[in-house]
């Protein structure tokens, strides 16, 4: 449709001026610093792309990359099919609804920090439930501190655990909106308990686990302060997802261009995968 | 074939929906559950389909005993008042799916699938979403699902009551083709005298969870078994006061006068009498000759109908007539009752005359 008249900018005008204020301002820095060089006393020189270049090529930032997909790979392949499998279990009316509702909110209150503290203090072999179990009842061999495979047990199960939840309630939100009429509709058919999910449940729950992954891929992608508390990136670099090695280079070894730049293409990445997915799984509607 | 219920009974928390139903329901013409909300026709329909609990009694079909098979081993059909298909299915899917479950051959469900919807006028459209369709067409989805499958029992749960007017009395008039031949015992809940009127067959009347009367439709609304069948067999409800017979005078109120027809055989005494609202006309006619004078409260006009409530020293009545009668709301206006018109109960409910 041809437009008619400018106005409706005036209209947008407020959510610009927010959304300048909130993401483009202070992103502005980041960018200023992406492109210059500083040796402190205010001083900066051009460096244009360099910045980019080194941290594209670096291994380093392929390394952390990997991981960090790896994580967030692992974390959305046991969480979504898990939270689906638990909202499909939960009573759909009655007294235990409100029950199994503040049971699964649960986790999701406990401070970010806490929760790496607390599973450290967890999966330590020594003193903590888990390590002793694991270690003295098991006899298995079981060190986060020592093992790389340990670490990644204890952060992935950290994480399902800590977030599970969101995809459980989405999901169940999703499944208490379907009337009765279609369970009833698909008895009369005679279908199977899969028939029913795949073609009843699943699609009516589409809307509500998009956001779900959608909100699971970026939070998983930028993940920082459990895993930091946890583990702190090791044993060695093993753990060191891509935000704690950005804080590494940026406070650590206070390489404020590389660090910048870094984050505009950490942020272009989360940016291009979460449109990636959005598009996907919203095709369907769009035909 | 048949479907025959015995005793059956739902009870929820202690708490009974339905009190001891007892119905044979054939097949070759509707079979019309007609009642207010909540009367017990949907739990009545669940109940027949395996869905709700039967807390005791017995459903059989076609002589086997189905009480306690499950919902999914019944060859049946259900239509909701919902339109209720499977969204990401195109409309062929959706009406193949009770097929596909059935494991029908692949020509053979291409065949019923083109069957049903020919007669549905569902064809141009076999390919689109349910989502596409209008609610009229996605109701014709699901009603071709139901008449797809080889059912022994279609059980149709007010379908028509999400539809506008016209969509309507065009889908009523397609029904009884829809079903004719099939074989099948159709069970069809409505709130709608007059759909029950239309679709003809047997009607099940209820009222608080039981069957006030079952027989042919006609009937039915001829002659009330009680005045509850009565009222719940009349739209707008039927008018109804208490009368005094002395001799052969009628008194209600002020109004009296002379008794007829089967109402002269009853003995002196106190009766309620019931007159359907088009037996009270606005001019007096051949046969509506008994004067009832009252104060026009609400009158409404519906096409060809106009239809007045007035008020005689607090009794409230109603009258429905043909054509346009300029009412004015307050003014009194003498109405007409059609005497031998008029339904005599006792004052338990029965009917007497």
């Amino acid at each position: 449709m041809k437009t008619e008249n400018q106005k409706a900018w005036f209209f947008v005008l407020p959510v610009l001026i927010l959304v300048a204020f909130n993401a483009l301002i202070p992103m502005m820095t980041v960018v200023n610093y992406s492109v210059q060089e500083t040796f402190g006393n205010n001083q900066f020189f051009w460096e244009g792309l360099t910045w980019f270049e080194q941290i594209l090529r670096s291994e380093r930032f392929h390394a952390a990359l990997g991981r960090q997909f790896l994580f967030t790979g692992l974390i959305l392949a046991i969480e979504v099919p898990l939270g689906i499998a638990i909202a499909l279990s939960m009573p759909r009316s009655g007294p235990w609804v409100p029950v199994c509702l503040v049971l699964m909110a649960l986790p999701m209150l406990i401070p970010w920090n806490v929760v790496g503290a607390m599973w450290n203090i967890f999966a330590l072999p020594d003193i903590g439930l888990l390590g002793y179990f694991v270690n003295h009842t098991l006899g298995i061999d079981y060190d986060m501190t020592q093992n790389p495979l340990a670490a990644w047990v204890t952060i992935i199960t950290m994480d399902v655990w800590h977030w599970t939840s969101l995809v459980v309630l989405l999901s169940y939100a999703g499944l208490v909106s379907i009337p009765d009429a279609y369970y009833q509709a698909a008895k009369i058919d005679g279908a199977s308990n899969w028939s029913v999910f795949r073609y009843i449940q699943l699609p009516k729950m589409k809307n509500v686990l998009t956001i779900a992954i959608l909100l699971r891929f970026m939070d998983s992608f930028n993940i920082y302060t459990e895993p930091f508390v946890l583990t702190g990136g090791g044993p060695g670099n093993s753990t060191t997802l891509l935000s704690i090695d950005l804080v590494k280079i940026a406070l650590g070894q206070f390489d404020l261009g590389p660090a910048a730049a870094m984050s505009l293409i950490y942020f272009a990445i989360t940016l291009f995968v979460s449109w990636l997915f959005y598009t996907l799984m919203t095709k369907d509607d769009l035909n | 074939m048949a479907l025959v219920l015995k005793d059956i009974t739902k009870v929820v928390q202690g708490e009974t929906h339905i009190k001891p139903t007892s119905l044979t329901l054939e097949t070759g013409q509707f079979n019309v559950l007609l009642g207010e909300t909540g009367a017990g026709k949907t739990s009545l329909i669940k109940m027949m389909a395996g869905l709700d609990p039967i807390a005791s009694g017995t459903v059989e079909m076609d002589g086997v005993d189905v009480t306690s098979l499950s919902t999914q081993k019944r060859r049946i059909s259900l239509v909701h008042q919902f339109f209720v298909n499977y969204p990401h299915m195109t409309v062929f899917e959706n009406i193949a799916s009770p097929l596909r479950v059935a494991g029908m051959a692949k020509s053979e469900i291409e065949a019923r699938v083109q069957e049903a919807a020919d007669i549905l006028q569902l064809s141009p459209m076999l390919k689109r979403r349910p989502h596409e369709l209008s609610g009229g067409q996605q109701q014709r989805c699901a009603l071709a699902r139901a008449i797809a499958k080889d059912s022994q029992a279609v059980f149709l749960d007010e379908p028509l009551a999400n539809l506008d007017y016209k969509l309507r009395e065009e889908l009523r008039e397609l029904l009884p083709e829809l079903f004719a031949g099939r074989g099948a015992v159709v069970v069809y809940a409505t709130s709608e005298p007059e759909e029950a009127l239309l679709l003809g067959g047997k009607t099940a009347l209820m009222m608080d969870g039981s069957v006030a009367q079952y027989g042919p439709t006609a009937e039915i609304y001829r002659a009330p078994e009680t005045l509850t069948a009565a009222m719940v067999f009349s739209d707008p409800p039927i008018n109804h006061a208490a009368v005094q017979k002395t001799g052969d005078m009628l008194t209600m109120g002020d109004v009296r006068w002379n008794v007829s027809g089967d109402a002269a055989g009853l003995q002196d005494g106190d009766y309620i009498v019931a007159i359907r609202p088009n037996h009270i006309l606005p001019t007096p006619t051949e046969r509506a000759t008994v004067p009832l004078s009252g104060k026009i409260g609400v009158t409404e006009l519906s096409g060809s109908e106009s239809s007045a409530h007035f008020d005689m020293n607090g009794l409230g009545w109603v009258s429905l007539s043909h054509g346009t009668h300029p009412y004015e709301i307050g003014e009194t206006h003498t109405f007409y009752m059609d005497a031998d018109a008029c339904l005599f109960f006792a004052p338990d409910g029965t009917r007497v005359a």
